[in-house]
């Protein structure tokens, strides 16, 4: 028995991988599999699942209501398909700032003298790894009425002479838009730096041979091939974006519903883990056709890793 | 033409970039020794020690621990004892198990070809592309699925009913941290130059020597690094623990999400204080290790 896995090449590869597979096939895969069972069930009275086949919940998600004002028996209710496209306005512009707040970043970096590279790229490992939930509670503290921001906006009128009233920072859609900024900004740091430490720096000395200037080195040279960077980077950050929950909740309060924030309800107040669950579905398939179409575009960058 | 020349604009963005990156943190330390205990506008240094609490309304006006008051207090916080030893707990159990199944993964991936190697490539990259909400609930649902059908056709009844735990988080966060052990290991090993090995058999050496005496050691930063993100991966986890924690197995995030919907005092900021402080030494110590192995290959 030893003796013939010994020769078998084969079998010895599956077994050092079947602890991997299997523990990602049922905590991974077989989840999903349950949860699109349960998106087609429906809510007993109290709170239970009936496993049924219906597409109630995803009308009701698409926007197909009963519950109606004037005696119409269905009608169009916004409510969810705004959510979504919030969702996705928010992902969407979120990676836009970022992408422009990591790239000079990444470029001042990878264009440091070698050896403080490391330090550079320690001073945004810092804030990466300290807590999540502490980054959106540090930002809380400032954006409140009371906080840093207008205390120190309140000295700087003062000094002019400029009459100031608090503004109102917390709760506000902005101040999502910020938080999430601020948690995934070193997901895009990181990747593009790593393409642009890998461009051959001869290739800049024979642009420059060639007679182009700093701008069209940058524009021909740099940028195309830092690519793959950003697009890893898009996909670290994009993703978690759309499926975050407690940036809305703590920094939007009960004015910023975001998809996972109704997905979390379902789950935990509100009870209805059929409609949970296909809200989660919805989700999950926006965002595979969002990164499918970008990385179909611009390719999978193997940068992604080193996130 | 310096290849490290940049231009003004580069540098005045990145000093800004660096700044958002810090002011949040830097506020967060400063409130920690803040003086009010609503904690909602920064109110002063706690000024003086005393032999007992001294309050003025809501402000602490001495301390025995002076201006670390809030330090004192979270130390006596068993709560806070209770999540971190959590935490770790599940770091530690974690990060041995995804670390060992990771690297065995990367080796059959990396060095033989096997059935259902595309499967086991593609499985890795669901974390990635799926987001966490997505696999949280579904794991929710799994557990809760087979907590209730095992409990029934065992009839366990009492405390030998399975229910959410420690255990389950464990279980969970091992899915989602093996993934990124297995792609750093296989990258190391991508680089990984094969004539040791071959000389190491030339002279004698079986497989399994040749694995322990030169394949491991040369591919162990690799592993240290694997090991040490998921760690890191582990400690931070909010999502996943969020929807597979019981009672009992409360952790940090969780611990201090809980307190974001309620009273905050700056003990919140001690701990975050303390943790910002336990990541910089566990940052430093990766660096340390990587800047090892980069000399190691040089």
């Amino acid at each position: 028995m030893l003796q013939r896995l010994r020769e078998n090449k084969s079998a010895q590869g599956t077994l050092l991988a079947l602890p991997t597979t299997v523990w990602l096939f049922v905590l991974l895969i077989i989840p999903l599999i349950l949860t699109l069972i349960v998106s087609f069930g429906r809510r007993s009275p109290d709170g239970d699942v009936i496993y049924t086949f219906t597409l109630d919940n995803y009308t009701r998600l698409l926007g197909y209501s009963t519950d109606c004002p004037d005696g119409q028996a269905s009608c169009f209710d916004p409510l969810y398909v705004n959510i979504l496209g919030r969702s996705l306005s928010l992902a969407f512009n979120t990676t836009l700032f970022v992408i422009t707040l990591a790239y000079p970043l990444a470029y001042f970096i990878a264009r440091a003298h070698p050896k403080r590279r490391n330090l550079f790229l320690f001073m945004v490992l810092i804030p990466l790894w300290t807590n999540f939930v502490i980054r959106v509670y540090a930002w809380m503290m400032l954006l409140r009425k009371e906080g840093a921001i207008n205390i120190i906006i309140g000295w700087v009128m003062n000094a002019l002479n400029i009459p100031f009233t608090p503004f109102e920072m917390l709760y506000t859609p902005g101040a999502v838009l910020v938080g999430m900024i601020y948690e995934f900004l070193p997901f895009m740091i990181l990747p593009i730096y790593t393409s642009l430490e890998k461009i051959d720096t001869s290739l800049y000395e024979a642009a420059a041979d060639l007679g182009a200037n700093s701008i069209k080195t940058f524009l021909r040279v740099t940028l195309p091939l830092s690519m793959p960077g950003v697009v890893a980077g898009t996909i670290l950050v994009f993703i978690p974006v759309m499926g975050t929950f407690i940036v809305s909740d703590i920094l939007g309060g009960r004015q910023v519903i975001l998809v996972g924030n109704l997905i979390q309800r379902q789950f935990l107040d509100a009870r209805d883990p059929t409609f949970g669950s296909a809200a989660s579905l919805i989700l999950m398939v926006m965002t595979l056709i969002v990164t499918y179409f970008y990385t179909r575009k611009f390719g999978f960058g193997e940068e992604i890793v080193v996130g | 033409m310096n290849p490290f020349r940049r231009s003004p604009f580069v540098i005045i963005a990145a000093i800004i970039v660096y700044f958002f990156l810090y002011a949040p943190i830097v506020g967060l330390i400063l409130y920690s020794f803040n003086a009010s205990r609503t904690n909602v506008t920064f109110e002063g240094f706690i000024p003086s020690f005393s032999e007992r609490v001294v309050m003025d309304g809501s402000l602490v006006k001495s301390s025995p621990c002076g201006p670390f008051h809030w330090y004192c207090d979270l130390a006596k916080n068993d709560d806070v004892a209770e999540a971190a030893g959590n935490t770790l707990t599940i770091a530690f159990i974690s990060t041995i198990v995804s670390t060992i199944i990771g690297t065995m993964a990367a080796l059959a991936l990396q060095r033989y070809n096997f059935k259902m190697k595309p499967f086991s490539q593609l499985s890795l990259y669901i974390p990635i592309v799926i987001p966490e909400i997505v696999m949280g609930i579904g794991i929710l649902t799994l557990f809760s699925q087979f907590f209730g059908w095992a409990n029934n056709a065992f009839n366990l009844v009492g405390d030998s009913r399975l229910s959410l735990g420690i255990a389950t988080v464990t279980i969970s966060h091992i899915a989602f941290m093996v993934p990124f052990v297995t792609l750093v290991v296989q990258a190391r090993l991508q680089g990984f130059d094969k004539s040791y090995e071959e000389a190491a058999m030339d002279l004698g050496a079986n497989e399994w020597t040749t694995f322990r005496r030169v394949t491991l050691p040369m591919i162990l930063p690799g592993i240290m690094s694997g090991a040490l993100l998921a760690f890191t991966l582990s400690l931070d986890d909010f999502v996943i623990t969020f929807f597979t924690n019981g009672p009992g197995s409360t952790t940090l995030p969780i611990y201090v999400y809980g307190l974001l919907r309620r009273i905050i005092t700056p003990q919140v900021n001690a701990l975050s204080t303390v943790w910002i402080l336990v990541v910089f030494l566990a940052v430093l110590l990766l660096q340390i290790l990587q800047n090892r192995e980069q000399k190691q290959h040089s």
